[in-house]
């Protein structure tokens, strides 16, 4: 601060207008560093809690089960014919569907769609962990699998090309399937969510497991994701990404437009 | 004469229809009185550009301008290769580049299309006038005169005289596309029946199950329910020739579901394990990899033409173009636990061919 105020001595004019706006900076500062000390010390104590999954957690979990899921899913999670068991599905699974907002589902049909999350972290969490408990399953990845900076993107390229592009579209821009049924965009999604997406086989995609596709190649699976998101399309405008449709109605449009205009203009008469 | 609405009489090409008609019925059963008119030109209207000067002008420098457009737009194509040069390992840079060069080479382009329609449109002689078109057949002194030259010609280079010379080089000219034939033919299968090579894949009795790409052999164990495995079989991802030709016919996508869910026919029931089935990838319809599996509803559909295979039976089709069910390879356990087919498929796979039996 010492050094600051002497390069501002130089300006005499400006030195008892910048007193005030100094002290408001220095607040703000002080606010800044209690306030994401306070929120980096409340969210290692959240994860330490549900990282015990101790009785407490599950029984809210259990609370909020039976209030907004047991409808479809039944009292003890055994399932009904509206909803499947959840005997085994794990916490990723939970995790996945409940924190992209596909659960609670709001209508039936041919699949859950995307929506604005109903729930906050920790009772997702709680969620978790009460389906968790029931029996063993897919539990909600490490961090240091969902570091994209740390995979390779073309051994994650290629494993994308062959396990998922079919219906992701290579660029992962998702795709149609049967009967209404499609497979969403993966722009925009978290870490996490591919990585349960993979190992739970939510709606109609299918579970791949660690044998299958080990947790490195999955890792390397979200950095390739992260690359095409991060990175602009070479080719320029990707329009959607969705391939030949979307190109060819852009040129059948746009270009054959403006031959059609050029050549109206050229045979007409001069005013 | 007809006479129309307004009272004017029409031009008709013929000018005396009423003596010419006769004649003619005699030996036409139709006579077509309806051929078009020639309308002849429009009154000619003057341009604005011709009866203001004011206008003439800014005619003119709107097409100078442009011209000059034109200069500007080359310009800054050579300015923006050099100030948007393309970066290796930036794929950023490339689309600047291509941008902002294609944008000034276009500009360059357009400028002159443009400007020199608008000086043909607004300044240049607008009179209509016509061309007729000359008679496609010479005159008959020209066309004495051309079979004179060709006769001539025959007669000074002895090309009908000198017979040997003559046969000796038409066979020289018949046989100079030959090697031509030879050559393309060796891009073909050489010394193979390609009926058999479509009949065959890589898959025979204790072939191991491996993961596409890496050649890692597959367990039973590992594949647990709703799971899809993309299978090759095994050496083939270490093979150095011809691997792909051998993936696109042996390429397998294993899956699990509940053995309550599989609809087997008699024949058929050994070809499973525990509800892991193995069906060719190649669509036989016109040979698109199929792998859009649906876990819950067990269909398989293929993006290219949507045909739709119900996995639970036998892969029959239920909806789409293709014709036959995808084939199915027979699989089995061995010792260590690893999946094997039984046999090489029992039917060709991919799309249907004349020769298939």
């Amino acid at each position: 601060m010492t050094t600051i105020k002497k390069t501002r001595a130089h300006r005499p004019s400006k030195t008892g207008r910048r007193h005030p706006l100094a002290s408001v900076a220095l607040i703000a500062i002080g606010l800044l560093f209690t306030g994401g000390a306070y929120a980096a010390f409340s969210t290692s104590t959240a994860v330490a809690t549900t990282d015990a999954s101790s009785q407490q957690t599950i029984a809210e979990g259990e609370k909020l089960f039976a209030a907004n899921c047991a409808t479809c899913h039944g009292l003890s999670a055994q399932g009904s014919t509206e909803g499947p068991s959840l005997i085994g599905v794990g916490a990723a699974s939970v995790d996945f569907q409940v924190g992209t907002g596909r659960m609670p589902m709001q209508m039936q049909g041919p699949q859950a769609q995307k929506k604005p999350v109903q729930f906050t972290s920790e009772q997702i969490a709680a969620l978790a962990a009460y389906v968790a408990s029931l029996a063993p399953g897919p539990a909600i990845p490490a961090a240091e699998l969902l570091d994209a900076a740390a995979g390779d993107a073309a051994n994650g390229a290629e494993l994308f090309r062959i396990n998922c592009a079919m219906c992701h579209n290579v660029a992962g821009a998702g795709g149609a399937l049967t009967e209404g049924k499609f497979a969403p965009a993966i722009e925009n999604v978290s870490a996490q969510h591919i990585y349960e997406a993979m190992i739970t086989g939510p709606q109609n995609m299918p579970v791949f497991n660690d044998m299958n596709i080990t947790p490195e190649d999955k890792r390397d699976i979200i950095t390739y994701l992260k690359y095409v998101e991060d990175n602009p399309s070479p080719g320029g405008l990707a329009l959607g990404s969705l391939g030949p449709v979307a190109e060819g109605l852009f040129i059948w449009i746009f270009g054959l437009g403006a031959i059609v205009a050029l050549t109206v203009w050229i045979t007409a008469k001069s005013n | 004469m007809v006479k129309d609405d307004n009272g004017a009489e029409d031009v008709t090409a013929a000018d005396s229809p009423g003596d010419s008609l006769a004649p003619i019925a005699a030996s036409t059963a139709v006579v077509t009185r309806d051929s078009l008119v020639n309308p002849g030109f429009p009154p000619h209207r003057p341009r604005i550009t011709d009866l203001d000067h004011k206008e003439e002008r800014k005619a003119e420098r709107a097409v100078y301008t442009l011209f000059y457009v034109s200069i500007v737009g080359s310009v800054f194509a050579i300015a923006a290769y050099m100030a948007f040069p393309i970066v290796p390992e930036d794929p950023g840079s490339v689309r600047l580049n291509n941008l902002f060069i294609g944008l000034g080479l276009s500009l360059a382009l357009l400028a002159i299309g443009i400007g020199a329609v608008h000086w043909g449109k607004a300044l240049m002689s607008d009179h209509e006038g016509v061309d007729e078109r000359h008679p496609v057949r010479g005159t008959e002194p020209v066309r004495a005169r051309a079979v004179e030259i060709f006769q001539q010609a025959n007669e000074e280079s002895g090309f009908g005289r000198r017979t040997l010379i003559r046969n000796s080089l038409i066979g020289a000219l018949v046989v100079f596309p030959l090697p031509a034939v030879v050559l393309f033919r060796g891009l073909g299968p050489m010394d193979q029946n390609p009926v058999d090579l479509l009949n065959e894949t890589m898959w025979k009795k204790g072939v191991r199950l491996t993961m596409d790409p890496s050649g890692t052999p597959i367990k039973a164990s590992d594949v647990t329910l709703g799971s899809s495995f993309h299978v090759i079989p095994e050496g083939l991802s270490e093979m150095e020739h011809g691997r792909l030709e051998e993936k696109a016919k042996a390429a397998v996508l294993l899956i699990r579901m509940d053995p309550a869910d599989l609809v087997e026919s008699e024949e058929r029931k050994t070809w499973s394990y525990q509800g892991i089935v193995a069906y060719s990838k190649i669509c036989t319809h016109v040979g698109c990899p199929v792998a859009l599996y649906e876990q819950h509803t067990h269909h398989l559909l293929c993006p290219c033409h949507q045909s739709q295979f119900d996995v639970e039976n036998h892969c029959k089709v239920i909806f789409g173009p293709a014709k036959r069910a995808l084939p199915q390879l027979p699989i089995a356990v061995d010792a260590e636990g690893y999946l094997i087919a039984q046999s090489d498929f029992t039917e060709p796979v991919g799309p249907s061919f004349w020769e298939r039996a």
